[in-house]
């Protein structure tokens, strides 16, 4: 692709206030533990949590913080051991197929990974037909179903055309995060769960999937939970802020509240270990 | 003016491919390192930067190849020699290479002061143990790592720990160069910053000449190295103090590499972010004339005809492109 | 796909494996076209007839002749009745009547028979020679004396009166043309114990064998490829079961339960297809535990997150999204399978427990006849050396492409 665009992406143009929104996900005392007996590993240690409408929040954690975790708990791919989720007011039930199937028409995710995404064996048209049929558009003529794939793909840069009959594996990183942000389009989730979206792919290239997911949240205000180790990127993008330590929320709030003027210790120390540039970094307090 | 450490002149390195193809990864990339400083590579994935750290090793094995070039330490030609030369008397003494997954690379069997003794014996067969033991206790205090480690196993090792034993046995030999390719990109920000500081240590103490550090992560860059250098598509493109690079890339690729730099500090929220569009280049056929050309928004019709040369201006910095640094400055200047 | 194959051919190992099995199904899929009739056909009645052509002695006699003076041909006469051994015990009767002998080159035929015909009496009886032995001197005396007696032999008819009639005189200078003679028979390989043609028996043996390897395989990786998905996917109790079965028949050794199976089993009731079932039964834990180990590594991949999130249902994720990943590795397991089966039926069938000896030859059966007659203690090479070749060839062959296969789908395990 040689003729994408220059993307610029200003953040201040992007900043909502949230708060005054209706709240979209919520979570009570939401415990995972893994194995059982003394070895019991407690991945997700009862965490509360508040996210709201057309809210852009980051939850940041140190690799081996286990961020994996929440994020499968939240997509429902794994069950909860303890605690209540609330997904638009009312308590989730994920019990049965059909209701994991409605659930899921509410929440979608894109990994971290793009290589691993897709299924090598599968054309890139079939990944997008998938989403058309799980949005019932089962019944809608060929022309139809190839005018929604175009637009989608036109919404990430792409051009359908070209694809068609391409495998995913004939695309780069990036331009195959960028068909995963194509195939939420067509599924217009209330809830996106952005896992490390942008740690496989090289910083200067970072904006454009960026801008595409602020972009998304725009058109369509959905909630989109960004999960990342990157506290300066978070920092940039984010409406609010979790900082998770050891499968515990520690901090939350606004993203300059938790930034700026961290509370907790742990917040304190992640925020100073950090590279800069402007401040001087300080090597002393190891 | 200090005495040069690290020279590399014109180094050519190739991988060999399945299909008979080669890649130029490293492609006449000429560089110098003067005692007591440090040089930091940046660039995105597939640029070239492990591979030039690999090159500078000395030491070769397939799908790499030495094509042409020279590497310089200390006045002594290493290129050419074989890799049993090189690794009787280049690695360890001469120069020490720390990979990524360095950590890793610890047999979980053994003790940490049996690789000591396994580095210092390969060099030097008839030392003593005990001595050895002496002196291994001795670096380790100097380095502030506890002493207790050398008769552990890895596995009783934390990531961070484990890194930084790595990094104080492969420099056990006081080599005169170090290249550290992502030391610390597997770990978390707090063993990262122990790692930096123990490199910065060993930098003051004199336990390494000279340094040579690869990251993608440009902010802990500025913070490491005095000087940085950016790659992309397997040449250097523009060379600087870090100061300058980080805060007046001239090059439009150093440019936009720059302006994605994130960190949490006040006042930088706001801050516009700008993507390159396009991938880089397939290696295998490179383009003819400026690699960057086909992503670059300033490229002129000459760009793509014409392979520019590195150019020297102000402060000894170079950089690899057609338009004037003047230019390019306004032109930065105005798009604020 | 297109390109996964072209790069498998282009595989030397796979190629040279491939060429080399192609070559032993052509031998089993062809040789029974141009020589047809019942592999088990019993035509020879002596046992072990060695391989070669054989003439019809009978239809040589009225064959028309043609007359040809070789200068050699008296001496090989000769020398193909006169065997090393006959050589050796003259020279002992020589040496016991005591006459020198000393100098005398046994290979020699002209001067031995020249010093034999002047000294041997058979009325001188060496001392400590037996009746036995005596007799035996005066027979290869009568032997060599009837060579050189004649150079005519005649052939006798009785007619209707019982009267002994001549027909023809056979010179030794006459010769018939093979391709006249109206029974010739050609034996490759000669002939087994029953006196049935090795070659023709083991084109039948290769592609019985084959096909047992093959249901065997398909059972196996069909059982192992099912259990593995399940249990690998689906995990929780159903992992639980269906690894506690596969531990059960992983820690007996499989072998075992084949001699126990088969022999309960009963020779009458053991077909080639009896075989193959009960191996294929016995043998696909392995496939399950790596199919389980594979699919669990791929469960937890970002491609089947996504696949559920669709909202996809258990057999279309299994069937699209695990099952492509694992092919390649389902076939090198698979390969490995026929292989492994094809010698478990060689070993049961060497132990007497293999598909009963009355419907169709397998190679184990061979090796089993072989080994009941003596063939490897008679010097009999052609009854069980072809087929001994023939399973290493096969085995040899289905392990190299597998080898081939590893490289192509795993290249980077490999560098």
């Amino acid at each position: 692709m040689k003729n994408d665009p220059t993307t610029t992406v200003n953040m201040s143009d992007h900043r909502i206030d949230v708060k005054s929104r209706p709240l979209c996900l919520s979570g009570k005392g939401v415990t995972k533990y893994f194995g059982f007996g003394k070895k019991i590993t407690k991945a997700v240690d009862h965490v509360d949590f508040e996210f709201h409408e057309g809210e852009l929040v980051s939850i940041v954690g140190e690799s081996g913080s286990g961020k994996t975790t929440p994020s499968k708990m939240l997509l429902g791919l794994i069950s909860v051991t303890d605690g209540d989720i609330y997904f638009q007011g009312q308590k989730r039930d994920i019990s049965t197929r059909r209701k994991k199937r409605e659930y899921w028409h509410g929440i979608q995710a894109i990994f971290q990974d793009p290589f691993s995404s897709f299924n090598t064996f599968n054309r890139i048209d079939t990944v997008l037909l998938d989403c058309i049929n799980m949005r019932g558009g089962k019944h809608l003529s060929k022309e139809k179903k190839f005018e929604m794939m175009t637009e989608a793909c036109s919404f990430v840069n792409l051009k359908f055309a070209e694809l068609t009959n391409k495998y995913p594996f004939e695309l780069s990183g990036g331009q195959m995060q960028r068909l995963m942000i194509a195939r939420i389009f067509l599924l217009k989730p209330k809830i996106l769960l952005a896992d490390e979206p942008t740690s496989m792919i090289d910083a200067c290239s970072r904006a454009t999937i960026l801008d595409m997911l602020l972009q998304l949240r725009n058109e369509t205000g959905m909630t989109i939970i960004f999960i990342t180790h990157d506290i300066g990127l978070a920092y940039h993008i984010s409406d609010s802020i979790y900082i998770m330590e050891h499968g515990k929320f520690v901090e939350s709030g606004s993203a300059d509240e938790v930034i700026l003027h961290p509370k907790a210790a742990y917040t304190r120390r992640l925020i100073s270990d950090v590279p800069k540039i402007h401040e001087a970094w300080d090597l002393t307090t190891v | 003016m200090s005495k040069t450490m690290l020279e590399v002149r014109e180094l050519t390195t190739k991988y060999i491919t399945r299909f008979h193809e080669d890649v130029y990864a490293v492609d006449h990339v000429s560089l110098k390192i003067e005692e007591g400083k440090s040089l930091g590579i940046a660039g995105e994935s597939g640029c070239g930067k492990s591979t030039l750290a690999l090159s500078l090793m000395g030491y070769y094995f397939p799908p790499l190849h030495y094509t042409s070039g020279d590497i310089i330490i200390d006045g002594k030609n290493i290129s050419g020699m074989n890799p049993d030369e090189v690794r009787r008397n280049v690695l360890g003494t001469e120069i020490a290479y720390i990979p990524q997954a360095a950590m890793n690379a610890l047999n979980p069997t053994r003790k940490i002061r049996k690789f000591i003794e396994d580095v210092v014996l390969a060099h030097d067969p008839k030392r003593d143990k005990k001595e050895i033991y002496e002196m291994s206790k001795a670096r380790f205090a100097e380095l502030g790592l506890p002493v207790e480690a050398l008769d552990k196993h890895a596995v009783e090792l934390s990531g961070g720990m484990k890194q930084r034993v790595v990094i104080a046995i492969s420099t056990i030999l006081k080599p005169k160069v170090l290249i550290a390719d992502e030391p610390s990109s597997a770990l978390d920000v707090t063993s990262q910053k122990m790692v930096i500081k123990m490199l910065r240590d060993m930098m003051e103490k004199g336990l390494i000449r000279a340094m040579i550090f690869i990251t993608h992560e440009l902010p802990l860059l500025y913070n490491v190295t005095d000087d940085i250098m950016v790659m992309y598509a397997g040449q250097i493109v523009e060379r600087g103090t870090a100061q300058e690079m980080v805060f007046d890339p001239i090059h439009p690729y150093s440019h936009g590499l720059m302006d994605s730099i994130l960190v949490p500090e006040e006042g930088t929220r706001d801050k516009k972010l700008t993507a390159i569009p396009g991938t880089p280049p397939n290696l295998k056929r490179p383009p003819q004339g400026c690699r960057f050309a086909e992503r670059c928004k300033y490229a002129t019709p000459a760009c793509f005809v014409n392979a520019q040369p590195m150019v020297e201006f102000e402060n000894g910095r170079t950089y690899r492109c057609s338009l004037s640094v003047e230019h390019l400055r306004e032109v930065y200047k105005s798009e604020e | 796909m297109k390109n996964t194959l072209r790069q498998v051919f282009h595989s030397p190992k796979f190629l040279v494996g491939f060429i080399i099995f192609v070559a032993v199904l052509l031998l089993a899929i062809l040789y029974p076209l141009f020589n047809p009739g019942n592999p088990l056909q019993q035509i020879g009645l002596g046992t072990f007839a060695p391989p070669g052509t054989y003439v019809s002695l009978y239809d040589a006699v009225g064959t028309e002749t043609s007359t040809f003076r070789l200068d050699d041909a008296d001496a090989k006469r000769l020398a193909s009745v006169l065997s090393d051994e006959d050589r050796v015990s003259m020279v002992n009767w020589l040496t016991a009547v005591g006459v020198d002998v000393t100098g005398l080159d046994i290979t020699d035929t002209d001067a031995l028979l020249e010093i034999w015909n002047a000294n041997y009496d058979q009325s001188i009886r060496p001392e400590g020679m037996t009746n036995a032995q005596r007799n035996s001197y005066i027979s290869l005396n009568n032997r060599l004396q009837s060579l050189g007696a004649s150079e005519t032999l005649t052939v006798m008819q009785p007619d209707e009166e019982g009267e002994m009639e001549e027909v023809t005189d056979i010179e030794s200078t006459d010769y018939v043309n093979v391709g006249d003679v109206t029974n010739v028979i050609t034996l490759p390989l000669g002939t087994d114990n029953f006196g049935r043609d090795v070659l023709k028996e083991l084109a039948s043996a290769i592609g019985t064998s084959l096909m047992i390897g093959l249901v065997a395989g398909c059972i196996a990786t069909f059982i192992g490829l099912v259990l593995g998905l399940l249990s690998g996917y689906v995990g929780g109790v159903l992992d639980d079961i269906v690894m506690f079965i596969t531990n059960i028949f992983t820690v007996i050794p499989s072998f075992v339960l084949l001699i126990l199976i088969n022999y309960s089993i009963g020779q009458e009731n053991r077909g080639a297809m009896v075989v193959a079932l009960v191996i294929g039964l016995t043998s696909w834990t392995w496939t399950t535990r790596s199919v389980r180990s594979q699919v669990i590594s791929l469960r937890n991949r970002d491609h089947v997150n996504l696949s559920k999130l669709s909202g996809h249902s258990l057999v279309r994720i299994v069937l699209t999204d695990i099952l492509p990943y694992i092919a390649s590795y389902v076939v090198m397991a698979f390969i490995l399978q026929i292989s492994s089966a094809i010698l478990s039926e060689a070993q049961l069938s060497l132990l007497g427990l293999g598909p009963k000896t009355t419907e169709v030859p397998t190679l184990g059966l061979m090796m089993n006849w072989a080994m009941l007659y003596s063939a490897h203690l008679g010097g009999k090479w052609w009854a069980y050396f072809p087929v001994i070749g023939v399973i290493a060839l096969i085995s040899f062959s289905l392990n190299l492409m597998n080898t081939g296969l590893d490289q192509v789908f795993n290249p980077t395990l490999r560098d």
